[in-house]
């Protein structure tokens, strides 16, 4: 065979049409990821969004599955998500700042860093034993909407540091050195040069953050997130000075994933009919938040040529 | 040099000027630090909680017999407190994960950084993104009312169950909280986080090794396959580390769909607890400080964090060995 004209072509071939069903396997492969993400969505909105309605989004859980709807959940979701965008994203950015422009090459930023990489593969669930032990025990902060906000907050944390380091990184040092040229100090350099470059890339960071806390469930029911909730926190505006109340911060909660948790985990039909209108909206929120994420970085990357 | 004293005045206003810059810098520096040290924080936190707390049920019961005891009823009577079943559960509903992740994540990663054209990769990518963002309380409900049923629907294939058809090739029947259907939904969503890392790797081959290859006379798939899959070893290694840890410590597909009783099998058609459904379970019901519900939780948490720890290892010394440079 070797030598011959026919038995090299004949290798040729054979390898050549490895390759080609390589091509197709992987194309099947994206295919069947695709198939599935249009199967999750269909099933949901084949089941939820006939329960989508006014009242739904208007009504507090109920034990009649047709009564009930998710105005708590969603107040206690969006009041949740305030709390740790306030903590994540100062104390993320931060430190971003700090590890990639400020820190020295010792072992203490050695260590911050392994740290951050390994915080990022701890299980979510271990955040909310954590929450449970520090904020509830220890720090007597209660099943509350301030506990939920800070749980989560440490959980995105990782993500907000890392995308703010990535951003910093990408960002030439000549308009660092040229900041230091005319005189700027270091934070000068750092606030009005080298931030407002980077807040573009630091945003998609962010919302990619908060896409998945508005998801996260495990660590709330550790901390004894409530799935009835039926009244609303109290109002964060007052009539009278100073016209702001942090009370809601003190008040029980129950958020989106845990309201469809407690659906699905019922086993009459009508209430997993019910989960499936939050998960309507609980995809549609992420599905919405990761396209800005998405989008927002595909045209800082376009927009910006160094 | 009429002007001699308002030169020193000058000068004087100019350090002063200085000193509170460089107070101030020092001040702001001080407070990115404390951010910084934030994160260490929670990790020294977390560590010291779940061994303080889980330390009174070690009082109770020896560790030799929380790793080998076969029966997980910490709150019956008489409790029996060995952990195997739910590391059991943990392992099973992993390996069903690992099973459709490796391959499906090894492949799409390929074909994307090696076969496809970048206009499909543009589609591609944030398709993959979207499902590694979807909540994962949606998966679960995913898993129970639509895998688990097409599963079943699978295991019937003439209108007859394939245990009472062929009792003797499938004993067992599929139940509808089990670890199949579970493991399957947790596998399609680890597929975009190895994809994602280990195409990155391949994609940082320098293509000087590619070029080499097709000039011997390789095809693209021995070019993928035996060049660029070896050189990028080390980070492919890295992303598998990262799906197995996400395997392990995912918690509410399985607290869904794989029902939450602790049973020692390796059987995947069977539901089962894991060591989070378990951590979820105990947690829905109300658990004071202190009580026995507390410490098993913490005791769980610990085994957890070790077993995530434990994995993270062996992926380093393993990418590390493994590591290629150019």
């Amino acid at each position: 065979m070797q030598g011959s004209l026919a038995g090299v072509r004949g290798n040729i071939q054979r390898r050549q049409l490895w390759s080609a069903i390589f091509a197709i396997v992987g194309l099947l492969v994206l295919f069947i990821a695709i198939i599935v993400l249009l199967a999750l969505i269909l099933q949901l909105a084949i089941q939820g969004v006939p329960r989508l309605s006014w009242a739904f989004f208007t009504s507090f859980p109920s034990s009649k599955a047709e009564e009930a709807g998710i105005l708590s959940a969603l107040v206690g979701t969006a009041l949740v998500m305030l709390v740790t965008a306030f903590t994540a994203i100062p104390i993320g950015i931060a430190s971003g700042i700090y590890l990639e422009e400020y820190a020295r090459k010792n072992w203490i930023a050695a260590l911050i860093e392994i740290n951050v990489t390994n915080l990022a593969g701890v299980p979510s669930i271990v955040y909310g034993l954590l929450a449970m032990g520090l904020f509830k025990s220890a720090l007597q902060l209660g099943e509350s909407v301030l506990t939920a906000g800070l749980t989560l907050a440490l959980l995105i944390l990782p993500v907000v540091i890392v995308t703010t380091r990535e951003a910093l990184r990408a960002i030439p040092s000549g308009l660092r050195e040229a900041a230091y040229a005319l005189g700027a100090s270091k934070w000068q350099m750092v606030w009005d040069h080298i931030l407002p470059y980077a807040s573009g890339s630091i945003l998609t960071g962010i919302i990619i953050g908060l896409s998945r806390a508005i998801g996260e469930t495990a660590p709330l029911i550790t901390i004894g997130a409530l799935t009835f909730i039926s009244f609303l926190p109290p109002s964060p505006f007052k009539s009278d000075f100073p016209f702001l109340s942090f009370d809601w911060v003190r008040s029980p909660f129950t958020v989106m994933p845990i309201q469809m948790f407690n659906w699905v985990s019922r086993p009459e039909p009508e209430f997993q009919l019910n989960a499936a209108a939050a998960g309507v909206i609980l995809v549609a929120l992420t599905l919405l938040m990761n396209g800005l994420a998405i989008y927002l970085r595909y045209r800082f990357r376009k927009g910006v040529k160094w | 040099m009429v002007d001699q004293p308002l030169a020193v005045a000058a000068r004087s206003l100019f350090y002063r000027k200085k000193r509170h810059r460089d107070l101030r810098q020092r001040f702001i520096e001080v407070l990115l630090f404390l951010a910084a040290l934030s994160s260490v924080l929670t990790t020294i936190a977390i560590m010291v909680l779940l061994v303080t707390e889980s330390l009174p049920l070690f009082e109770k019961v020896s560790i030799i017999e929380f790793i080998t005891g076969r029966d997980w009823a910490p709150l019956f009577d008489p409790p029996r407190y060995g952990i195997l079943p739910l590391i059991c559960g943990t392992f099973v509903t992993s390996m069903v994960a690992l099973f459709v992740a490796i391959p499906m994540g090894t492949i799409a990663a390929m074909y994307l950084s090696e076969f496809a054209a970048p206009k499909l990769r543009e589609v591609a990518k944030p398709v993959l993104e979207i499902l590694a963002g979807i909540p994962t309380v949606v998966y679960g409900y995913f898993a129970l009312l639509f895998v688990t049923p097409v599963l079943q629907m699978l295991y019937s294939p003439f209108g007859e169950k394939l245990s009472e058809w062929l009792p003797d090739i499938f004993p067992y029947e599929l139940e509808g909280f089990n670890m199949l259907g579970p493991g399957i939904v947790m596998g399609i969503m680890i597929t975009p986080t190895i994809s994602s890392i280990s195409e990155d790797a391949m994609r940082a081959v320098p293509v000087e090794l590619r070029e080499g290859s097709y000039a011997t006379g390789a095809t693209r798939f021995q070019t993928a396959w035996k060049v660029v899959f070896p050189a990028a070893i080390s980070g492919i290694i890295a992303s598998y580390i990262l799906g197995i840890s996400r395997a392990v410590g995912e918690t509410m597909i399985v607290a869904v769909a794989a029902g939450l009783q602790p049973t020692l099998t390796l059987n995947p058609l069977r539901p089962a607890a894991t060591i989070t459904t378990y951590i979820v379970q105990v947690s829905l019901g109300d658990t004071p400080h202190g009580t026995i519900g507390y410490q098993t939780i913490f005791a769980a948490g610990l085994t957890l964090v070790l077993l995530t720890l434990f994995f993270n290892v062996i992926g380093y010394f393993l990418s590390r060995r493994f590591r290629e440079t150019y």
